[in-house]
């Protein structure tokens, strides 16, 4: 059985969960990479050593990559036996994944924690406090959607490997949609994937200029700072702070809930820390059900006295 | 502009839903709720449309029950509704659900497809690119603001450090984040002409899609739950509490 593994670029890099999946799929099974980018002989070794060994790289240049991606990695998988197809859960990942599941009327299953070479996927559902099984009863290829951080990318040395380039092909209608503008929304500090220590804000935080009070305290604990959907899509943080379902997944060793209500789809984003702790005026937020320690109280008042007897001590 | 709008019923999220033992399926109570990130969808949907003095007709598949999440939808002012009730479809996949879904709007006839960018029940989050696919359109996903002129639409699409800005001709399929508007509130005048707006049932033989799916869930078991630590009041110290977990972490 092969082992498919869709990578993206993201800021002139494969992907950091890319390399997690590679890695998952080189423990089951030869592994070919479908590379959507401008790509480079260096991204590609960096694949080789984490255990690919073929990659078939599509550049889209300016146009929005779903379609004509899809319609390639899919005309690939046409031959394909009951392979295995890695997807992770970035924006592109899961169009991409969409699309080829309907083009080839493939499952798919999203959420995935586990893979096995015998098909058997394990996803977490309901916030995760419900850990579902399912099998494959098709022939032919199986798109698995997963969690980032489900596996640990794991650099084995391996050369680098066969490149194929992928033609763009002609989507027609389908891909008519193009990208004019790119903006990055830059973030300071610490990578929030990679940090120590999180701090992150939520509804209860009151307003966009209250993040400064995060940012305070992420900074004196050497952490950095993230926020829920609802603080994001209000438009107080950019979408590079979302921790949670629909953005990226944190464990830290401390995460630091403040005014965070503590939704399923924020839960699942953080609930792996080693330590969880929460501040929320409302005894009954289901965060508390997480949190090692949880403060029932006021933020605006106990996160400037955690400061401040940080900065005394400093 | 004849905008399609797809909205889901869903298990109030207040009280976590469960599923039955033989199948692992969601139990759908005969009471559901409009899934609050619809509402989004149906803001943006509203709002072309009234620019456009086109209409806005909802699609939604599961069992309709006592339609509560529907009359909810067409009180904020679409024109009228599509449902997929059918026992066939229980337990149906998400790309049996992008085929019901895409063959209803072909049927109706449609310029976009706005849907959100994942149920709150769910959380698959592929609908929209299948239906995309299925249809043979752009798919305009993870769309935080959406403007459309002289037959274009235009997003800003999240993207894992920014943004980016994306053109697309109609037809198109655009699935909304929740920041893309804020949803209006339904008037008593709109709730009360919910009431009487039309709402047509069709099966999936009718729309020729015969449920199919090639996966099957064998097991669901409850995940053990993290052990909820010390829960205090802030009695003006919790801070200390704080500051000596953090040393005993050996953070500071």
């Amino acid at each position: 059985m092969a082992i498919w593994v869709f990578a993206e670029e993201l800021e002139g890099v494969a992907s950091a969960g890319s390399f997690e999946l590679v890695s998952k799929a080189a423990s089951m099974g030869e592994v070919s990479v479908f590379y959507v980018g401008t790509g480079s002989d260096e991204i590609f070794a960096a694949l080789g050593a984490h255990g690919a060994t073929h990659v078939h790289h599509l550049d889209t240049g300016d146009v929005l990559p779903s379609a004509p991606a899809a319609a390639a990695f899919a005309g690939l998988l046409a031959e394909a036996g009951d392979d295995l197809v890695l997807f992770g859960m970035g924006n592109t990942d899961r169009d991409v994944a969409g699309r080829v599941a309907a083009r080839l009327g493939s499952p798919l299953v999203a959420n995935a924690l586990d893979v096995t070479p015998d098909r058997t996927i394990t996803s977490e559902i309901n916030g995760g406090t419900l850990a579902i099984t399912t099998r494959v009863t098709s022939d032919g290829p199986v798109m698995v959607v997963t969690r980032p951080k489900a596996f640990a990318a794991t650099d084995t040395g391996g050369g680098a490997p066969v490149v194929h380039a992928v033609d763009l092909p002609d989507t027609g209608r389908s891909g008519g949609a193009t990208i004019t503008e790119r903006h990055v929304e830059a973030s300071e500090g610490p990578d929030l994937e990679a940090a120590a220590v999180v701090v992150s804000g939520g509804r209860g935080l009151g307003g966009p200029d209250k993040f400064a009070l995060m940012h305070e305290l992420a900074g004196l604990l050497g952490g950095a700072v993230g926020g829920t959907r609802a603080v994001v899509d209000a438009g107080w943080v950019p979408y590079s702070f979302q921790v949670g379902q629909t953005g990226k997944t944190v464990k830290p060793d401390v995460y630091i809930a403040c005014g965070i209500s503590g939704a399923m789809q924020h839960v699942v984003g953080m609930k792996g820390s080693q330590t969880i702790i929460a501040i929320n005026k409302d005894a009954d937020a289901p965060i508390f059900g997480v949190a090692d320690l949880g403060i029932v109280g006021d933020l605006h008042k106990v996160v400037p006295q955690v400061i401040e007897a940080l900065q005394a001590r400093n | 502009m004849n905008i399609a709008v797809c909205v889901k019923q869903i298990p109030d999220p207040a009280t976590p839903y469960e599923l039955d033992s033989e199948n692992h399926w969601v139990i759908r109570p005969n009471d559901q709720v409009l899934d609050d990130t619809d509402r989004v969808g149906i803001e943006v949907g509203l709002q072309l449309a009234e620019a456009s003095e086109g209409t806005v007709t909802l699609f939604s598949m599961s069992p309709s029950g006592t339609l509560q999440g529907i009359r909810q939808a067409l009180a904020m002012g679409a024109d009228k509704a599509v449902l997929i009730d059918d026992e066939s479809l229980k337990g149906a996949d998400a790309l049996t659900t992008a085929r019901i879904l895409s063959a209803a709007v072909q049927r109706e006839g449609y310029d976009l497809v706005i849907a959100g960018t994942e149920s709150t029940d769910g959380f698959t989050g592929v609908v929209p690119q299948m239906m995309s696919e299925i249809l043979d359109v752009p798919c305009l996903s993870f769309a935080r603001k959406v403007e459309t002129a002289d037959g274009l639409v235009t997003i800003e699409r999240q993207t894992s450090s920014g943004y980016e800005t994306v053109t697309s001709p109609l037809p198109a399929v655009l699935a909304v984040t929740a920041g893309a508007e804020e949803p209006r509130y339904p008037t008593f005048k709109g709730i009360m002409q919910a009431k009487s707006k039309p709402v047509d049932n069709t099966t999936a033989a009718e729309l020729g899609i015969e449920p199919t799916s090639g996966q099957t869930i064998t097991a669901a078991e409850p995940v053990t739950a993290r052990a909820a630590g010390d829960v205090i009041e802030d009695d003006g110290e919790a801070y200390l509490k704080i500051i000596e977990l953090l040393e005993e972490l050996k953070v500071i």
